[in-house]
This record gives structure tokens, sequence and C-alpha cells, in this order.
């Protein structure tokens, strides 16, 4: 008998454990929502999020993402997710508006010393953080101070702050105090910045995530918790987060105290965690959301839905060739015949089938235009690689009689993910028509791929990149000699000299310093054939109809929702 | 009983410990760094934040931080939320998956066994075929396909349960049955198997012959020795699915486990990737702990002499 009370001890035990963990999850559902199934009638368009605290009404914009908002701290933020939402919160020194430019934020002007060294912001008197809380010229240098401390840990911090913001470099390595970092408050509505050089871009800096404002108070006193939860944080901006559920979604509700609230139109947003492509194509069917990105494979079957929207990105992919891993790379013309033996339009086309299209520069399309005419950088510089197998053939050799070789085998260091390897084969199968030329492909998680592009260790590279600010030097200044992502092993004088000229000398000559680019661009794809430019990527999508007014943003945040509202649904 | 127990338990703990290191050396192989901007930063800017988390120091000496810091509890930070704690974040998630786990394996064990009672009782009969049909199907189509199907005519087409998402009871549906359909499959099949087998031994026949009725015979007499392979396999089958299933996760965006784990490996966050294999570890041990004890309770032949 003894025996057997032991055992109904422990199977009670055993069952009490499992049914704790049942009701944890039961007891979080009900605080998210308890009513949800009045959503699920299918295409009753039902804005009847009868929710409690789910933001509700005609105003309401249903959104997913495709990840958890890793943080809501401004100086830890490294991802679009977190500076979508940061963005959606916050207002920054300016604001990116409609064609990229800059919209006042809390500044509501700025002036620029002779030397464009000082920036001096005027900031509104009028903006209030959401505890009622002014929003100062102090609450800008204590985050941007915070943001290249190095006791923060910020990895975007250094990053886009080193070399633009004075002393931020040296601060951010710990040999300078925090307090010489270039940025100090007149007074409550004054920020003066100084500047390491003059950077022409500057104006569109402040809007990105780094050089969000905090309120010091708050943040120190949440310590460890700041932005942790949607009751650790504070916002500024056109919305607050009223509800973070870590994993599942979050909800944003409008400021009521934002300075420019008047001017928001929507009363909220609710976001939901959804990763699968199916699965949001599928509550975009149901009604319940109001966007959804579609996979190549869901392309064919909405292309002519009315809802359906390709979202051109200014991001780059290109194939990267290591100058000192193979000689044959190391030779211009066998570079020169890799650029033009690639079909870019049948791999958009055909693998890649979103939207996306060739990339035929080192500078995206759409992304920066001439100063005075307006006209748009690619356009200017056209086509610098094409689809000529037979040229490439000649090139191809021409070099393999200057190496005296007949055949070579070149290592291709590529993505593991399906799209990536379908690319791959497809790069693979194109590189090959040029006569005794073997590619091996090697598929990599994406955290190897970065290792061994740190250590140089690859011949072919599938790679990309996104701006961090609007300006050709974000794109152009990472091939310069021994430059942190170049990589390549390119080094040339001219080049360098190029970049140098256009950052410094020209930095207050704006036509000058694009033509400049211009040459330099023309300089690294045509003549220097450093790079093979493939694709640049866009976004296949649906969009309600009845949602409008929302901005897409060229970097930072993918998207302004402060001017959206809902029309006609 | 309380000896052995007591025993169990010290190789708990020390398999416990095992694992904890073994994970911990194997994830420092992982290419890469937990930074998640290291493709922009210079060297000397990653060393500075690497420096920050302790990151930089040799792995042995972080491994004697790790585990020191266990011992008092303390699980660290996650690097992909930053700052916050690798437990609240188990804690939150762990809570979908087990709702749905635990929901899959009682709906699962229970139907399946019905399924295969009623194949051996109607040996070789309609329903015996049936039922055997159903098991067959729940076996061979993968469960990204079954759900992706039941999304798509119950949520979408007949519009019944909700597609997807997590707020509610009802959210919980769809992906219990998708999660289900396995145990399902492996239940009956056990079920019949062993019941068959079961059927046939001699003091079956003399219960019968004793005139206990057939259905009798099958609850009283059968159905207990059947049991016994049955837990073996539903055991580590139920942790399986209790501690989160990446594909049925991201179909119906559960918030569970699963999916966050995949992605710790992905993103170099040691912390979380040692704390939910622990996590997962502790539950694995725990359950065949307790499947030991049960085999006991079932089956007195196997009850454990220790300690009488």
């Amino acid at each position: 008998m003894k025996k057997t009370n032991w055992l109904l001890l422990v199977l009670a035990l055993v069952l009490s454990m499992f049914l704790v963990a049942c009701s944890g999850g039961d007891s979080t559902d009900e605080g998210s929502s308890d009513d949800g199934s009045t959503d699920t009638e299918q295409d009753s368009g039902s804005d009847s999020e009868g929710d409690s605290e789910a933001a509700s009404g005609e105003q309401v914009l249903n959104l997913i993402d495709g990840a958890e908002i890793p943080t809501m701290d401004a100086s830890l933020a490294t991802d679009a997710v977190a500076f979508q939402w940061l963005g959606s919160t916050m207002d920054g020194l300016y604001r990116l508006g409609e064609n990229a430019e800059p919209e006042p934020g809390i500044a509501k002007d700025h002036t620029v010393s002779d030397d464009a060294l000082t920036w001096t912001f005027n900031l509104r008197d009028d903006a209030v953080w959401s505890n009622g809380d002014p929003v100062t010229a102090n609450d800008f240098v204590y985050a941007w101070q915070r943001a290249v401390d190095p006791d923060t840990g910020s990895e975007y911090g250094p990053y886009m702050m080193g070399g633009v913001i004075k002393n931020a470099t040296d601060i951010a390595a710990g040999d300078t105090p925090v307090e010489e970092l270039g940025v100090k408050a007149v007074d409550d509505t004054t920020l003066e910045v100084t500047l390491e050089k003059p950077i022409p871009y500057f104006e569109s800096l402040t809007t990105f995530g780094t050089f969000l404002p905090l309120n010091q108070a708050f943040v120190e006193e949440q310590g460890d918790q700041y932005a942790l939860e949607a009751d650790t944080l504070l916002s500024n901006g056109p919305f607050v987060m009223t509800e973070w559920s870590h994993g599942e979604g979050w909800t944003l509700e409008k400021n009521e105290d934002y300075w420019d609230a008047e001017n928001v139109k929507l009363a909220g947003i609710n976001v939901k965690v959804v990763k699968d492509t199916a699965t949001g194509v599928n509550l975009y069917e149901t009604g319940e959301i109001d966007r959804t990105g579609l996979s190549a494979e869901f392309v064919d079957q909405y292309r002519t839905s009315e809802d359906f929207r390709i979202e051109e990105e200014p991001v780059l992919f290109y194939l990267k060739m290591n100058q000192e891993a193979n000689e044959i790379l190391g030779n211009v013309n066998a570079r020169k015949a890799i650029q033009h033996v690639i079909d870019r339009q049948s791999m958009v086309d055909v693998i890649l089938n979103n939207g996306s299209i060739p990339a035929v520069g080192d500078i995206p399309a759409n992304f920066v235009s001439h100063p005075e005419s307006g006209e748009d950088f690619r356009e200017l510089n056209g086509d610098l690689v094409t689809n000529d197998v037979d040229k490439a053939q000649e090139l191809w050799t021409t070099a393999k009689e200057e190496l005296g070789i007949d055949t070579a085998e070149l290592n291709y260091l590529g993505g593991d993910t399906e799209v990536a390897k379908n690319l791959d084969a497809y790069i693979k199968d194109q590189l090959e028509k040029l006569e005794g030329l073997t590619v091996n492909v090697q598929s990599v998680p994406f955290q190897e791929r970065l290792d061994r592009d740190t250590s140089m260790d690859y011949e072919l590279q599938n790679s990309g990149w996104g701006p961090d600010y609007i300006d050709p030097n974000t794109f152009l200044n990472m091939w310069v000699t021994d430059g942190g992502n170049n990589k390549t092993g390119y080094a040339n004088e001219d080049y360098d000299a190029m970049i140098e000229k256009a950052n410094n000398e020209l930095a207050q000559k704006p036509v000058e310093r694009f033509e400049l680019f211009l040459e330099a661009e023309k300089k690294l794809i045509q003549e220097d054939a450093v790079l093979a430019p493939l694709y640049q990527r866009a976004a296949a999508q649906l969009w309600k109809p009845h949602v409008k007014g929302v901005i897409v943003n060229p970097m930072g945040p993918d998207y302004n929702y402060k001017h959206a509202y809902i029309e006609g649904k | 009983m309380t000896r052995y127990i007591i025993q169990r338990l010290v190789y708990m703990i020390i398999t416990m410990f095992l694992i904890a290191t073994f994970t911990f050396f194997l994830m420092k192989f992982l290419p890469g760094t937990p930074l998640s901007a290291a493709d922009k930063l210079s060297e000397e800017q990653q060393q500075v934040v690497l420096e920050k988390y302790g990151l930089d120091d040799p792995v042995p000496v972080q491994y004697f931080n790790y585990i020191f810091n266990l011992l008092q509890g303390d699980m660290g930070i996650s690097f992909q939320f930053d700052n916050r704690e690798v437990t609240t974040i188990i804690f939150e998630r762990i809570g979908p998956s087990m709702t749905l786990g635990v929901q899959a394996m009682v709906i699962g064990t229970i139907l399946g066994m019905l399924l295969g009672l009623v194949s051996a009782i109607y040996h070789n009969g309609f329903l015996d075929y049936g039922s055997t049909f159903i098991a067959v199907i729940g076996k061979s189509i993968p469960s990204f396909v079954f759900a992706g199907i039941l999304q798509y005519f119950v949520g979408v087409k007949l519009g019944w349960f909700p597609v997807a998402l997590w707020e509610g009871w009802e959210y919980t549906v769809l992906p219990t049955v998708a999660l289900a359909i396995f145990p399902i499959a492996i239940a009956a099949r056990f079920m019949r198997t062993e019941m068959l087998e079961v059927m046939g031994s001699d003091y079956i026949t003399t219960a019968r012959a004793k005139g206990v009725n057939k259905f009798g015979v099958v609850f009283k007499h059968g159905l207990r020795n059947a049991l016994i392979p049955l837990i073996t396999v539903l055991g580590p089958l139920a942790i399986g699915l209790m501690t989160g299933t990446l594909v049925i996760e991201n179909i119906f965006a559960v918030p569970g486990i699963g999916e966050q784990f995949v992605k710790a490996i992905n993103t170099n966050d040691f912390p979380i990737i040692m704390g939910t294999t622990l996590l997962i570890a502790f539950l694995f041990i725990f359950i065949v702990l307790i499947i030991d004890l049960l085999y006991g309770v079932i089956d007195p032949r196997i009850r454990l002499a220790e300690g009488e």
C-alpha cells in the first residue's frame, strides 16, 4: 500500500505541473483577448476587434511582422523590426517623410555654420514625453552619449556616430570620456552638434533610430528594465505602445499628447508576429490583416490582383570577388568576364520572381538623385554591366592568356536558404558558360558567411548591402583600401582619393560631389570590376486598398505610419 | 522505493551537469558572434561589445562563469532581446507550447488508443481496416502539409476556427489537431499490435473460458498489459510536442518556444540556447523517471525490487 501512495503522490505532482503550465498559457491568452472568435467569420471584413485592449474602430491598421521586436531601446536597436516600431512611437530631430525628404520632428529647423561643422537645431517647446515631461535638448545629449558609451554595449551607436559626431570614435573605444561627445544643450530648445568633418547627409542621419532622444530621468529610473515592457518605455512620437505581448504581438495607440496629434488620423495599429508567408496570405484572405508579404510562389497567383504591389528597396546584392584568394580573380579581365556573363533579367524573372530588378552598378535605382537636375543616379550612370556572353568570352580568353592557364576553378560561397540555393545554382550555371571554368558552390549559414568574409576566406561570395543613410557614400565608401567591409583585397589609390575628396573638399559642394560619385562608381564597377552586381531587391506585397497615406522609407523604419489612414473600408 | 527515487534524482543532477557542459562547449563551435550588426562593425568595434558581455574571455573562463551563475539560479540575459532575462523569455514562450503539447497528447493518446482497441477487437474487420487507414495517413503525411491543409480548408474556406494567431482557446484548436495526428497514429498502431498479442495469450483465454465477457476481458485484463510499450513510446513523444515544434508554431503563428530555440541557435544567442537545452533535458529526464515508476503501477511483475 505504501508504494502506491508514493506513486500517487508523484503522479499528482506531474499532473499539477502540467496543469500549472497549461493554465499559465491560458491566462496569457485571456490577457490579450477574450472574444477574438468574432474575427473568424470569413471575409466579413470584420473590424469588430471587440477586444478591450487591442485598438479598435474604423481607423485601425492591422498588420503582421515577421519577427518579435528585439528591443525598444533606441541605443541598442540594430534591425528593421526594432527601427520600425521605434520610428512609430518616437520622433527624432527630423522624421523621414514623402520622397525621403526629412520633415520636422522635435526640431523645427536648424542652421549650419560656414565650416559645416556646427549644426544648431531649434527644438519645439510643445513636445512632451508620454509621462508628461517636456522633450528637451538634454534628452538628445543623453541619448547620443549613451549610444557611444562602451558600457551601453551598443552596436549601432559607434557605427552610426563614429567619424560623424566629434569624438564619437574615441569615446566608443573607451579612450575619451562621454562628456566630450560633440553634442550639447545650449538651452532646453537649442541643441548644438559638432561634427568630426562636414557630413552632407547629416540631416537624413538625424531621422535614424540611433539618434532618437531618451528621457534621462526615466531611463535611469528603469535601469536594466528600460524598454523591456510596454510600461517601462516612453514615447514622444505619433503612437504609444500600450501592450506588448512578447512573441505574439503588440498594440500601438494614437498618442494624444503628441505635438502633431491633429495630423495623426489612425487611432491605433495592431501588430501580430507571423513568420510563415502562407499564414500571412491566409490571414489576409480572411480580412484580418491589411498587408502581407508574398514569396515567389504566391506572386503568380496574385499578380493580377488590384491589391498587389511591388515595393522597390534600395538593397543591392552582388558577387564579391576576392582578388587575393585566387589569381584568376586578381585579373581584371576575368572579373569583367564574370560581370558580363550573367543574365540578370532571367534571374530576377524566373528565380526571384518578386519584383526585384537587375543591378547594373553599385548604387541602387531610385535611391539618390542629382542635386540640381533631379535625375536619378542610376539613370545618369546607366548600365555599367550588361549581359553579353560573346564579350565575356573574349575577356575571359584574354584573362586566360595573360595568366597562361586553360582551365580555372572557383569556389563560391552562398547562403543556405531555399531561395539562396536556387539563386546560387543559377549563377553557377551562368558562370560556367565561360570556357574552362568550374564553379564549386558552398552553401553555408549566414553567420558562417560573415566569419569567412571577415577573414577573407572565400573566392566568390554572394553578398548584399542596404543603406544606412541617403547618400551614395553609404555604398561607395566601403570599397576604399582596407575598408572594414571591403574584404575583396581591392586597393586603389585613385579610388580612395575620389572618396576622400567627395567627403572632405567637396563636402559642401553637392553638385560636384555628386558628379564625383558618378565617376567613382564607374571606376569601381566598369574600370576595376571589383564587384559583379546581381540584383536590387524588391518586396511583393498585398495591401488592402482602404489603407492610405503610408510612406515607404528607403532607410531606417520601413514605413512611416504617421500620416496613414483608412478610407472606404 | 524512496532510496530508488533519491538515487535517480542524483543521477538526474549529474546528467544535467554533463548536458550543460557538453552543450556549452559545442555551442562555442558555432560560427559567428552574437552581434546582430557584425557585418557592419569593424573588428575593433565588435571587440568593445564582446568585452562588455564577457565574450572575449577564454572559453573555459566563460564556462566557469556560466556554471557559477547557473548554480545561483541566474541564466543570464538574452543577446537577441537585449537585456531580457533568459528565464523570463523561456517562461513566456513555454506556456503556449505546453498548452498545445498537452492538448495534443491527451487527444492523440485517447483517440489513438480507441482506434487501436477497435482495430484489435474487430480484427480484420471493416473497422480494423478503417482505423489502420487513418493511422497510416497520420503517420505518413508530414505535419506541415496537414497543418497547411487544415489552415486553408477549415480556417479560410469553412471559417470554423481562426486561421492562425494566439488570442484565446479557439485559437488552439487547429494547431492542436495538427499536432495530435502523429500521436494518434503512433498510439493506434501500438495499441492494435499489443492488444492482438495480449488477447492471444493463455490467461485471456482462461478468463474468457471462465465466462468473462468480451469487453470485460479487453478492459480489465488486456488493456493494462498493452499499456507498457505504449507509455515507453509516448513519453518522449510528449516531451517533443510540449517543448515546441518549429513548423506548427510558425504555420499557426503560435508564440511558442520551438521557433525561439531555432532562432537562438541561428543568432548565437548563447544564454537562450543553454536555457532551452537545459529545460528540455530536464523535462526529458523527468518524464523518463515517471515512466519507470509508472511501469510498476501498471505491471506488478516489474515493480521495483529495491527497498522492499
